[in-house]
């Protein structure tokens, strides 16, 4: 702990402007390429767990080229447990609201009464709203994973 | 000579996962660092989750991603697509390794905080004390 | 302690060898696994749910209960986390 102090009142190891620019160019992409993942799911490798990943490496790409503090910065605390909390709740609600319209739990072609699209593309709408519930909640998850791990749950220091 | 050298190309990948595995349950029981033990763990999931994609290949093969229109006309035939099923399964299993490691990392530090050390025997003296 | 761990080790991996004796070849397509239930969803998946993607489609619909326990199990982590390590900031 009091190591970590030091090291982390005085200059970082790794502080050289190449790195931070380099990551500032970086993580618009990497963010963009996680959407891509995530909503590209049907149609090539890829889904709401390994978007979210994508998406949650951007932050702690942040954390490690500056500091907690930046990445606290741009992704807040409270913002981050918003996040994970909707993306469990976007899950079980379009399967609880299957249940409401009918359906059986997890049935997304009884959402068809709501919005007449066909229940077979209701099947591959729904599977697309989950994905999305399961790429907010990976996302936040792994940041606050990161945070916490990486400073002791202090939030102040990271590595 | 020619049907052990048939065995030996039909089995050698299930052999890898073995020695994998052991190599993991060895640091699992043999070592007295938790983290050493974590990444045996980890090791062992490795070994598992190759496993069980190695159970879906099809020789020759395609990947599971099909032609929608295609396959509406004409239909498909299973064996040509490999197994989707342990993908699907190894998924929910690398995510869950991911969190299974996370807590495990939070629970060390916060050992590490309560005794200051990592070693399970040094813990235990610490405990009794 | 050391050498009774590499004793434990090694009886296990043999008993693992020997049972790989009876597993089927790599890459065949008629093997226990690639019979029961995979062909039903490479066959139907497409048509019942039009998401191409064979895997995709099986994570979100069929085993959509799995799918969302492992979400839940992910939220749990995150929590498990932060009521372990966090401390009280007052």
């Amino acid at each position: 702990m009091k190591q970590r102090l030091e090291r982390a009142t005085g200059q970082h190891p790794g502080d050289s402007p190449i790195i931070k620019t380099s990551v500032r160019l970086l993580v618009p992409f990497v963010q963009l390429f996680g959407l891509y993942v995530i909503v590209h799911g049907h149609y090539s490798p890829g889904g709401g767990f390994q978007g979210g990943v994508a998406l949650g490496a951007s932050f702690i790409l942040l954390a490690l080229a500056y500091d907690l503090k930046t990445s606290i910065r741009h992704f807040s605390e409270g913002a981050n447990a918003v996040l994970a909390n909707t993306g469990a709740l976007i899950y079980t609600g379009v399967a609880a609201l299957c249940a409401v319209m009918g359906g059986l739990f997890l049935d997304y072609s009884a959402l068809d009464k709501l919005i007449p699209l066909g229940p077979i593309e209701w099947r591959s709408f729904g599977i697309f709203l989950v994905e999305v519930g399961v790429g907010l909640a990976v996302m936040s998850i792994m940041v606050s994973l990161f945070w916490d791990i990486s400073s002791g749950g202090e939030m102040d220091e990271g590595l | 000579m020619d049907g052990m050298l048939q065995e030996v190309v039909a089995k050698y990948n299930y052999w890898i996962y073995v020695v994998l595995m052991m190599i993991g349950f060895y640091a699992m029981i043999g070592k007295r660092n938790l983290v050493k033990k974590l990444l045996g763990m980890n090791i062992f999931q490795t070994a598992i989750i190759l496993f069980f994609v190695s159970t879906g290949v099809k020789r020759g093969g395609g990947i599971p991603i099909l032609d929608k229109y295609k396959v509406l006309a004409e239909g498909i035939d299973p064996t040509q697509i490999v197994n989707p099923l342990p993908h699907v399964l190894m998924l929910t299993a690398i995510v869950v390794s991911v969190s299974v490691t996370g807590v495990a990392l939070a629970v060390m530090q916060r050992i590490h905080r309560e005794y200051g050390t990592l070693e399970e025997d040094e813990i235990l003296e610490r405990i009794s004390e | 302690m050391k050498a009774l761990a590499l004793i434990a080790t090694v009886i296990t991996g043999i008993l693992l060898l020997y049972g790989t004796r009876d597993f089927p070849a790599w890459g065949d397509p008629q093997s226990p696994a690639n019979r029961h239930l995979s062909p039903y969803y490479i066959e139907n998946a497409v048509a019942e749910t039009h998401v191409p993607n064979v895997v995709t489609a099986v994570l979100g619909d069929y085993r959509g209960y799995d799918t969302m326990f492992e979400t839940v199990v992910i939220f749990c982590a995150g929590m498990a986390v932060a009521s372990v390590l966090r401390r009280n900031k007052s």
